[in-house]
């Protein structure tokens, strides 16, 4: 017991110096051809909004990989809410990932399931009550404007609705750092802007927003942290930034 | 884990089969068909090799033992006094004989019997002829096997007996019979494991590619932080409630058509069913029923547990 408060103490205390996410000299290669990542270091601090943007093939989506402890880095370290990345088990994996919301440009959502089930389906899995649940997930729908689309199947939403749905899914345990994929690669202007609308209210509740985009309107308006990446390193890093096209 | 979770758990493989409707029919299908082709044989081997056991059954050989001169002045070959034995001696040989594990039946004739059963077809005026039993000192046992393939043993066995004159047998019908059983057990072994085989094939190949379309899901799942158990829970329940349901109802068609061919063939050729009968449905599905469940649910859980865990690696 001691032991745990004792790390708990020891991971606040990282979060402290280094921020909830921190990569410190990380390289990340695959078998075949040029390290996706090459030496980056990136510190955000907590209640950041923070805009990652490239090129394909920069490698954000790399660093969103490393962050999710789906890929495990070739050299350096990162750490993610006071977590050793590289130090984590396999088995400890699924706990790490519910401090982290996950939205993708996809998506993904269970097809199968209603908006309602969707939602849910995050409580579920961290074994919270079910009289709580009932409470929780009318009250988040309401939050990402979809209070009354609890019952619809997901297949029948616009992809607007189908992103605050993911939206949903990722807030609804209070998570510290919420991590957005190209979230608005698959809308419209119009609702592109409300997802990021929604994105800001979240960061003001303070949450940590990390979102990579490809759009340069949308970066270029909501004059935030930009970490502009290239061929695997960060070539730039400015508050208020805007989207440097390299070329 | 609490309760409510394990609830969800269960209610989401049963759901599954609902949500995935196709796929379920689809593995449904293939399960029922293997076992079906698998019931089917086991059914006709099953009722092969109780005809074989039944005529082996009736092959007996026939222990003769040394007497006395006989009463119309047949000599019996060359042997000691004390080689003929006493009424309680040939009791003890009896009891002996029927303790050998390959023998299901021992039956005692003794001379008056034997010519009584010879003359029979005869009429009385026949064995009216003879004033004396021909036969006398011909007691005899009648041995029934439950293994003809260890008749010759036996034999060897029981002339090793001092007071066994001879041994009358036919080593052709047991060698043809437990030819017969052999080649009926290889045959039926084979064909069994080559079935089996390739059910567990295609039942594990559709509850892999069942699996394998909704990897997605698997990867969402684990994305937002599920547990391996959580997401592979439903998916072992749902491949186990399919196997159950696949292998019911080939057992249940299996139980209809037996029934039917029995009453069939029983009604239509009388004549057959005079020189055998086929094995009752109880005797077949006591063994069909645990293995075709157990194949079927075995594979379902097999098949689900190694695949799902292909797509956990997230």
């Amino acid at each position: 017991m001691a032991n745990k408060e004792q790390l708990r103490k020891k991971r606040e205390q990282l979060i402290e110096e280094n921020g909830v996410i921190f990569l410190d000299n990380v390289s990340k290669a695959y078998s075949t051809g040029s390290p996706a990542l090459n030496n980056i270091s990136l510190s955000i601090g907590r209640g950041e909004f923070v805009f990652i943007v490239g090129e394909t093939g920069s490698g954000k989506s790399t660093l969103i990989k490393l962050l999710l402890r789906e890929l495990t880095a070739t050299s350096g370290s990162v750490y993610v809410m006071g977590h050793d990345l590289a130090r984590l088990k396999r088995k400890q994996v699924p706990k790490f990932r519910r401090n982290i919301g996950v939205v993708f440009q996809d998506f993904r959502l269970l097809n199968n399931r209603n908006v309602y089930e969707n939602v849910a389906f995050a409580q579920r899995i961290v074994e919270t009550p079910n009289a709580e649940i009932r409470r929780n997930v009318p009250t988040i729908l309401a939050t990402v404007g979809l209070a009354g689309k609890y019952k619809a199947k997901t297949n029948q939403l616009s992809g607007g609705e189908q992103q605050r749905v993911a939206l949903a899914r990722a807030l609804i345990n209070n998570p510290a750092i919420l991590l957005a994929d190209e979230p608005t690669g698959n809308l419209d202007p119009k609702t592109s802007w409300e997802i990021m609308r929604l994105l800001e209210e979240i960061n003001e509740s303070g949450t940590t927003v990390v979102v990579v985009t490809h759009s340069r309107e949308i970066v270029n308006a909501m004059h935030k942290r930009v970490v502009t990446m290239k061929k695997g390193v960060i070539v730039s890093d400015e508050e208020g930034g805007e989207y440097i096209d390299e070329d | 884990m609490k309760i409510s979770t394990l609830l969800y758990t269960i209610k989401q493989g049963f759901a599954n089969i609902f949500r995935n409707k196709w796929y379920s029919l689809a593995s449904v299908a293939t399960i029922s068909a293997c076992l079906f082709l698998f019931g089917v044989f086991y059914s006709l081997v099953a009722n092969f090799r109780s005809i074989v056991m039944r005529v082996e059954e009736g092959v007996a050989l026939t222990v003769f033992f040394h007497y006395e001169e006989g009463p119309i002045g047949d000599k019996c070959e060359s042997h000691t006094p004390d080689q003929i034995p006493t009424d309680e001696r040939l009791e003890e040989i009896g009891q002996m004989i029927a303790k050998r594990p390959e023998v299901s039946k021992v039956v005692f004739v003794s001379d008056e019997q034997a010519w009584k059963d010879f003359s029979k077809p005869y009429g009385e005026e026949y064995a009216d002829v003879f004033p004396e039993n021909p036969l006398a000192g011909e007691n005899n046992y009648e041995v029934y096997l439950n293994d003809v393939s260890m008749q010759s043993a036996l034999v060897t066995w029981l002339e090793s007996i001092p007071e066994v004159r001879v041994v009358r047998y036919s080593a052709l019908t047991a060698d043809t019979l437990s030819g017969a059983n052999l080649l009926i057990a290889y045959v039926s072994l084979g064909i069994i494991v080559i079935l089996l085989a390739v059910s567990i094939f295609l039942i594990s190949n559709t509850v892999a590619i069942g699996i394998s379309v909704r990897s997605a899901e698997i990867n969402i799942m684990k994305y937002i932080g599920a547990t391996d158990f959580f997401v592979r829970a439903p998916f072992v329940l749902e491949g186990m409630i399919i196997g159950l349901i696949g292998a019911v109802i080939p057992l249940g068609l299996i139980y209809s058509l037996y029934e039917y061919a029995l009453e069939y063939i029983n009604g239509r050729f009388t004549n057959l069913s005079r020189f055998f009968s086929f094995l009752p449905l109880e005797e077949i599905f006591h063994v069909l029923t645990p293995v075709s469940i157990l194949v079927g649910v075995g594979i379902g859980f097999l098949g689900s547990v190694t695949t799902v865990r292909k797509h956990l690696r997230v």
